[in-house]
């Protein structure tokens, strides 16, 4: 796409419209920089509602570029200091605490204000709450994505199992697992790393009714009880062999698409991803009930502005009329693999026809989301060590837990003083 | 007598007029860089916090005491780096030499063998790592389902190691074979037409007419592997992501998370500084072996 090629070079121009005369510039269309990190399966359909919005608003033109969400979260803030910054990103809930800290974000309370939003439109109050800090308003939600579990009909048939029917509870769970095993299928890879071996222990923490840090987010609190449980129950899927060990980064969702095993806890995102499988029968389900309660860990995609060197009240206005556009649109985003976070989308026969999204919609209520705080990300990746070690068999749940925690707890204590919070 | 002043003291300027495009590059983009890192090492720096706190040397003194946040975890780092340098080195320096023993002998295809050889270094680590990640991953990776078996080439040590350096010997061993070849080129015929009607066998030419010929090509590759596996970084990041548990996360891989991923980049010009003087001085030491065996 070549319109995707030449946003360096918008951004470049972005960054010296100060220079136009004011005349000049009122006869010209606004040209919007948009970045984000979609570039699995989602890519595709940003693309689309990108081009649509183009067309329907000849005012006003959006210019995006896609980078891997790593990449993204580490160029944005040297585009910001060198006033390149992009006009419009997505960026995730977890990450809007960081950068609004750290004054890559700006407040747009007026913008949410303008478009009429508030609390009560919005299925989640964390995915609302979300996208503030400090009180203000960074973030305007545009969609959810919640793990959830996949399963592999022609699997399980071969197994004897019903393939309409998939495990809801943790007992029902094992016994299907011992089943597959029966007939020589381990059911359930378990991968050592953040995808998604990570978001499988924090569902699992939460289902134990454990948390990842106290309530002020001054300590780590996941190698409790609870998370030693959940740590545990996923490292004995390795030992009773229901998981082959040291599972590859994606291997255990390769090894799905190929009939290798039945069931993959995975992001809703990869719902097309699995529909591009050729006789590829599958099924999406919320993930069993492990634990006591009910929970799952989840995600939400937010719109936000990144500061400008001279802000332009005209391209203000020209992002509020997009992520205006773009949110009333979000059916269409919706079909990428997310969930709705606006009450009338999620109660829209245009969603309502997404069968598959609706089932891992299901999980709604019970979605959690990481704790928004100013640089949660470097404690959270004490989280994926413990993790991988205890999978790898390198570690116990419980001295892999305790080691991470110690020291998440100092990595929050430094953030806390780093960022005055 | 007069005439001559002038020139004599042009002449003094004349070698550093020569070197100043060189010194000027050098100046602005190593020398200045780097104070300017020092100095961001001895603050708190975050470049986008409106404070950055000056703290000395403590920064430095993290890094040597058990009890901080960084104190594991970088030398976990730079143990790793030190490993793959001990185990990579000598097969990159072996490798490339046999290759460039064979490639220096005449026989029909001899240019295309060493296209063969170099061609793997033209690849980005990017196109490496995801090419031998699928290669090597443990449970549905080509080279488990040829040998039928199920080592953790990605996910357990050794193997990780026997990975990461097997597949950095076959992506780089063209360039230091290029190398040797151009310094294999350089050694006299005659010296081995000499050694022949001394009555030396192949062994005893390659030790005592090829060794000593390709001494100061071998004290450039040796110094220029080493730095370069210290270097190590992207092939860890996209194979094994510095499993398992961070074990075969390189100091860079370490530095460049510190820096770039949770934004300490006082901590981390600290560490950079650590790990540059460490290499400072296995070069130092590297060139004074290689000088003394000189004389």
């Amino acid at each position: 796409m070549t319109w995707a090629l030449g946003t360096g070079a918008a951004a470049a121009l972005g960054g010296c419209q100060e220079s136009r005369s004011p005349r000049e510039s009122r006869d010209s269309r606004v040209t919007l920089t948009f970045w984000n990190g979609f570039t699995g399966g989602d890519g595709a359909y940003i693309k689309k509602l990108v081009e649509q919005f183009n067309q329907a608003s000849p005012g006003i033109q959006v210019k995006m570029n896609i980078y891997l969400w790593a990449d993204f979260f580490q160029k944005v803030p040297g585009a910001v200091i060198s006033g390149q910054a992009p006009d419009v990103c997505v960026m995730h809930l977890d990450g809007i605490p960081t950068n609004a800290a750290r004054s890559i974000i700006m407040p747009i309370d007026d913008i949410a204000q303008s478009l009429g939003l508030k609390a009560s439109d919005y299925t989640s109050q964390e995915v609302w709450e979300g996208g503030l800090y400090k009180g203000k308003r960074y973030g305007i939600p545009f969609d959810m994505h919640p793990l959830g579990m996949y399963y592999n009909k022609g699997v399980l048939r071969r197994a004897g199992l019903d393939p309409e029917k998939p495990p809801r509870t943790g007992d029902e769970y094992m016994a299907a697992l011992e089943q597959l095993k029966g007939k020589g299928i381990q059911g359930h890879w378990m991968a050592p790393f953040l995808f998604t071996g990570t978001f499988q222990f924090e569902s699992l923490l939460w289902q134990f009714g454990g948390e990842l840090f106290d309530p002020g987010v001054t300590r780590a609190t996941f190698d409790s009880d609870a998370g030693v449980q959940a740590l545990t129950w996923m490292v004995d899927l390795v030992k009773k062999g229901y998981s082959p060990p040291n599972v590859g980064q994606d291997a255990d969702f390769i090894a799905f698409q190929n009939g290798q095993n039945a069931f993959n806890w995975n992001g809703i995102w990869q719902i097309n991803a699995l529909d591009e499988v050729p006789g590829l029968e599958w099924g999406p389900a919320p993930i069993p009930r492990i634990g006591p309660q009910e929970a799952v860990w989840g995600n939400s995609h937010q719109f936000v502005l990144m500061r400008q060197r001279s802000p332009d009240p005209r391209k203000l206005e020209a992002a509020r009329t997009f992520i205006q556009w773009m949110s009333q649109r979000s059916v269409e985003w919706l079909e990428s693999g997310k969930i709705p976070v606006l009450q009338r989308v999620a109660e829209s026969p245009e969603f309502k026809s997404l069968e598959k999204q609706g089932q891992f919609a299901r999980q709604a209520p019970y979605i959690r989301f990481p704790p928004a705080v100013a640089g949660i990300s470097d404690a959270l990746a004490m989280v994926d060590k413990a993790v991988n070690q205890a999978v790898l068999g390198k570690a116990s749940p419980a001295d892999a837990l305790k080691a991470a925690a110690a020291q998440a707890t100092q990595v929050v204590r430094d953030n806390h003083e780093k960022y005055g919070d | 007598m007069d005439t001559q002043a002038p020139i004599r003291r042009a002449g003094r300027a004349t070698p550093y007029l020569f070197l100043a495009p060189y010194l000027v590059l050098f100046g602005v983009f190593v020398v200045l860089p780097g104070l300017y890192g020092l100095w961001i090492s001895l603050h708190d720096w975050d470049f986008l916090l409106p404070r950055k706190p000056w703290v000395g040397l403590r920064n430095y003194q993290n890094l040597f005491s058990p009890e901080s946040r960084d104190f594991g975890d970088f030398w976990q780092s730079m143990k790793a780096t030190g490993l793959f340098t001990l185990f990579s080195v000598p097969f990159l320096v072996v490798v490339p030499l046999t290759v460039a023993l064979l490639l220096n002998r005449e026989f029909p295809g001899r240019t295309f063998f060493r296209a063969v050889f170099f061609a793997p270094y033209v690849l980005g680590v990017a196109v490496v790592g995801v090419l031998w990640r699928f290669l090597l991953d443990p449970n549905i990776g080509l080279i488990n389902n040829m040998l039928s078996a199920s080592f953790p080439w990605t996910t357990d040590l050794p193997w990780a190691w026997v990975s990461l350096v097997g597949m950095t010997v076959w992506w780089t061993l063209g360039f230091n074979a290029i190398i040797f070849l151009a310094g294999l080129q350089d050694i006299s015929r005659e010296l081995y037409d000499a050694a022949k009607v001394d009555g030396a066998n192949r062994w005893q030419q390659f030790l005592h007419v090829t060794l000593p010929g390709l001494k100061p090509v071998l004290l450039l590759v040796l110094t220029m592997t080493i730095l370069g596996s210290a270097n190590m970084f992207g092939q860890s990041y996209l194979v094994t992501r510095g499993a398992p548990a961070n074990e075969t996360r390189t100091a860079i891989m370490f530095i460049a998370d510190t820096g770039l991923r949770t934004f300490r980049m006082g901590n981390a010009a600290a560490m950079s500084y650590v790990l540059a003087l460490a290499l400072l001085v296995v070069s130092a030491f590297n060139f004074r072996l290689l000088r003394h065996e000189d004389m």
